[in-house]
Parts: structure tokens; sequence; C-alpha cells
């Protein structure tokens, strides 16, 4: 039973309500219950093998659920894949980011979106250029150009123009998995001001894995737990310490009788 | 600094090193044979370019995409003489030679399927695909060349006449360097070879892109073969084969293709082959043996490879530097 702070079910745009997953014997989602806001950065937290990617992947239309079901914008929905996940405003952006390094930044905007002169066959790349400048611009993005090839790129500038691909094609809801797993600090402060900017503008719902809960705390608005397969706490970045996360996640591991002490 | 982007832009054209490199080697040979500039002399390296760069704007498709054709030469030997089944058997030769460039993408067709559904690599599905067309050619043409028939303008056309062989080359050269640079499929072809699993991230359908791609390689190389035989004037099965394939393959990463997918152009693929006939036709003239050629093959593709590493070195250093 997950308790916590209530929501106003008109802004959510996603909500999990007794989700449960299971690979043969293993179980690795039991009963799931989730929801994140436009405008909110939902931080998912949780160990190795807790079920976060399990979730990420119901979350995306990857996996089907067991068990429970999903609401989407309020009405019941079932995500029948990636691309069906997708056309409903679903965007993930995954650690390997989905970059094609040969490939200018503004193509990578446009992948498998590219824009033609219909009926002729041909690329519009004066248009991708000016369109992948204002989505950059939009959510400031820093970079030395458009046309710059992707491999030239720092890893934290790559994650951007990822998060910017996803923004870009109207995400609601944006799954960002680990995405400051490896990187700097200095790349990690530009990552969380866009993620906090992406905020600002109220339309989109976030929710951010990752395991660093400092920075968790530094961007979220709230924190779900994620502990075998259950959601087992919920609170508002305010309410919470990155020591009580720690003292949560590292309960379980110690002897019986010193976790009834602390 | 302004130098820097200037600089970066200058390395981005891939094909500007090969093409000085191909405008020195002319100038040698203008030097050192007098033969070498003469209208007679120019239509004998267009008769060594045309096929292979033909056949390489395919491989240059493919290798961006990830993948090689080893049965294109054969390809290139079974063409002329499928056409001739077809025309003994009294089909039009305009019809005949349809049908003969329809094998050939079925060909590419197959391979394809092979390749990405049964998942078996490229290279191998390839290489049993040419040693298969090999025997299949050997027991057609029963291992004798056949005379072109006579008085075609059809064949006129397609390598009879003077120069046509050269203009469908550059034909193909303009459509296929347009197809990959300026159309989406030539997109996805380079991101399919670029980052497969991100190409299918983003929802491209990479084993069809890579199914076309080897249809076009077969296709361009079935054209190849009867032009080239048209204009010689017999269709010889020992003609073709693993020699031509390779040699297009050389000319792709000559002129700067990745042999391990994601970059490349035709055009580079073009002036790859131009070197190739240019240095070969040079050397006959001043009397060097075809081994001598070998040599020269072989550490020009060493040496472009060498070349092709370093500016992507050279390019990330300054990437980076322009950064900060």
């Amino acid at each position: 039973m997950t308790e916590g702070p209530v929501t106003e079910p008109e802004r959510e745009v996603i909500r999990a309500e007794g989700i449960s997953k299971k690979f043969g014997p293993v179980t690795a989602l039991a009963d799931v219950n989730l929801h994140v806001r436009r405008g909110e950065i939902l931080g998912l937290i949780g160990d190795n093998g807790a079920g976060k990617s399990t979730l990420i992947k119901i979350l995306t239309g990857y996996h089907q659920p067991d068990g429970g079901r999903l609401l989407f914008d309020g009405e019941p929905i079932t995500l029948k894949s990636v691309v069906h996940a997708r056309s409903l405003g679903i965007e993930t952006v995954f650690q390997d980011l989905a970059m094609v390094n040969d490939l200018p930044v503004y193509l990578n905007l446009h992948l498998n979106r590219e824009l033609t002169h219909r009926p002729l066959p041909f690329l519009r790349r004066r248009e991708m250029k000016r369109r992948a400048r204002e989505a950059l611009d939009s959510i400031g993005i820093r970079i030395p150009s458009v046309t710059a090839e992707v491999g030239m790129l720092s890893g934290g500038q790559r994650q951007a123009i990822a998060v910017a691909r996803s923004v870009y094609s109207k995400a609601k809801l944006l799954l960002l998995d680990e995405p400051l797993a490896a990187m700097g600090a200095k790349e990690s402060a530009e990552i969380l001001r866009l993620l906090r900017g992406l905020k600002q503008r109220g339309d989109i719902a976030i929710i951010l894995i990752a395991h660093n809960y400092g920075q968790v705390m530094d961007v979220c608005d709230r924190v779900n737990l994620l502990q075998h397969g259950e959601i087992t706490f919920d609170q508002y970045a305010k309410d919470t310490s990155v020591a009580e996360l720690l003292e949560l996640v590292n309960a379980e591991y110690r002897l019986d009788g010193n976790a009834d002490s602390g | 600094m302004s130098s820097r982007p200037l600089l970066l832009g200058v390395l981005q054209v891939k094909e500007l090193s090969i093409l000085l490199v191909t405008i020195a080697a002319g100038i040698y040979f203008t030097a050192t044979s007098g033969a070498f500039n003469s209208t007679d002399n120019y239509q004998t390296i267009a008769q060594y370019v045309a096929p292979w760069s033909i056949i390489a704007a395919g491989q240059v498709m493919l290798l961006i995409c990830g993948e090689i054709d080893l049965s294109a030469g054969f390809v290139f030997t079974l063409a002329p003489f499928m056409m001739m089944q077809f025309f003994v058997n009294g089909w039009p030769l305009w019809l005949a030679l349809l049908g003969a460039i329809v094998v050939s993408t079925l060909v590419g067709l197959v391979n394809g399927l092979i390749r990405t559904v049964l998942a078996i690599p490229s290279f191998i599905t390839t290489l049993g695909m040419a040693f298969l067309l090999q025997g299949l050619v050997l027991i057609i043409s029963n291992a004798r060349p056949v005379g072109v028939p006579k008085d075609s303008a059809v064949l006129d056309v397609f390598g009879g006449a003077h120069w046509t062989e050269f203009l469908w080359a550059l034909g193909v050269v303009v459509v296929m360097q347009v197809v990959l640079s300026a159309t989406r499929f030539g997109i996805h072809t380079q991101a399919t070879g670029g980052n497969p699993v991100g190409a299918a991230e983003s929802g491209i359908p990479i084993n069809r892109v890579k199914v076309v791609n080897f249809a076009i390689t077969s296709t361009l190389a079935g054209l190849a073969g009867i032009l080239q035989g048209t204009r010689v004037g017999s269709y010889d099965p020992t003609n073709g084969g693993f020699t031509t394939m390779f040699f297009a393959v050389a000319s792709a990463v000559i002129g700067g293709t990745a042999l391990l997918g994601g970059s490349g152009t035709v055009a580079g693929a073009f002036l790859g082959a131009l070197l190739l006939g240019i240095v070969f036709d040079g050397f006959n003239l001043n009397g060097v043996s075809a081994n001598a050629f070998n040599v020269v093959l072989g550490a020009a593709i060493l040496g472009a490879m060498v070349l092709n590493v370093s500016l992507i070195v050279v390019r990330k250093r300054l990437g980076s530097r322009e950064r900060i």
C-alpha cells in the first residue's frame, strides 16, 4: 500500500494501478501503483533487480503487464507496442540514446521523421536545420552547430539532443533511463538544468530513473522507491532527504535486529 | 577561431583527398607517356571505370548499411547469358534484357532475405551465392562465349555505341548519389549501418533497408555485365567474377567508404574507380606488368584506410576543441 501525496487527477498523464509482471517463475513486478502529472518530475529509485527496467518497459509498451491496468490521460489503455506508445506521446530516452554518430544533429533530431518535398522524395534539409535549431533553442540547449556530426559531440550534448528529440516529437510523458549514469558533474548539471526547464513549461510529465539520490532530490518533485516489485515509498522531495532514502534502501540488507532498531 | 570550422569543413569533403591523388596520377602519366592524353586512351580508361563504378555504386550502399555482396561479380557474368537464354527462346531483345535485369534483382532479393530472415552474415550468404552463380553460368554457357546479337538498336543504347557504357555509369553514379544523400531511404541506409539498434528503436525498418540495398546492388551488377559484354562484342563466362567484384569494393574503399558501415559516398567510389582505371591504364602504357599494378592496388587500399582512420581522429580532436 502506498501512502503520501495526493494528486490532481485532471493533470495526471499516466497512472498505473496494481501492475504485475512475471517472467516464468520470477516475479518482476508484484503490485505497482504509480502516477505522474504534467509539469512534474517523478524520481524512480530502487536497487538493481527491484524491477525498474521492467516497469519502464511496461510504461513504454515493450512488455504487457500480467495484471493491473494503465490509465493514460485518465482513460484506461492497453499499450500494444513501443510504436503505439510513442504515437500517444510516450517517449523514452534509452541509455544508448538511439543516436547515429555519422549523421548531423538535425538529421538525428528527425530520425525516421525526415521532412520531404512531397510528392517528391527529396529531403527538406534547410527546413529540418531550421526546425532543429528552433527545437534546441526552445529548451535552451547550446551546441556549436546543428550540422555537426553527433559523434563529434560530448556525452552530455548527445543526451541533451536525445531529450530535445523527445520534446520536439510532442512528448506528453518522457521516461529517462539513467541519463546521468556516465556523466561528469558539469554535464550532469546541464542535463538537470534542461529537465528543470522542461518542468517549467508545465506540459510534460517526466519519470527519471537515477542512482544518485542527491541529483534526484535536486531536480525531482516527488520520489518513488521500488522494492521487490512494489512502490514502497512515495513522498514529495521537500518532505524527505537523501539520508532517509539511503536508510530505506539499505534497511533491507541489514540484519533483522538492526533493521528493527533503525 | 574562424579557421577551425573551415578546416573541419574541408576535412569533411572525404572525396577531396582522393580527387587530388587522381589528378596527380593523371599528371604523372601525362608526363611519362605520350599516348596517355588521347581520345582513344580516354575511352580505354572509361572502359575500365564503367563496370567498377556501376557495381561500386551498389556496394557503397551495402557497405554503408553494414553488408557486402560478394556475388555481384557473378551476377555481372550471369546477366548477359540470361538475356541470351530469353532471346533464343523467342523473346524480343528488349524484353530479354529486361528479364535478365529482373533475374539479377531477384538474386539480390534472395541474398537480402537469407541475410535478414535467417540472420546469416552477408559474407557467408553471398559467398555461397557467388559459387552457385559461377557454376550456373558455366552450365548455361557450356563454358563458351557467345556473340552479341547483330544490328540491335536496343543493344546500341546498352553499350553497343561508343561511350554509352560510360554514360550509363555516370547516370548510375549520379542517381545513386542522390538516393544516398537526398532521400529518406539514403538517410535510413546510413542510420542502419551507423547504429542498427538505435535505428530500429526509432522505427526504421532496418531489414527492409538491407534487402532493398542487396536488390539494388545485384540489379546494377546485372546491368554492368550486359553493358560490358555488349561493348566488347561477346558475352564471356570467364568475365566478371570475384575480380570485378573486388575492384568495385576496392573503388568504394579507396573512395572513402567505411567497411564497418555508417559512412561513404557514391561519388567517392566513382573517383576510386577512376583512380584505379588511370593507374591500370598508365601502367599498361608504360609497360609495367600487371603484378606491379596489384602492388599499387594493395598499397592504395591500405593507404586509403589509414587516411580515413587518421582523418577521423583529426576531426574528433578539432571537434572536441571546438566545444570548449
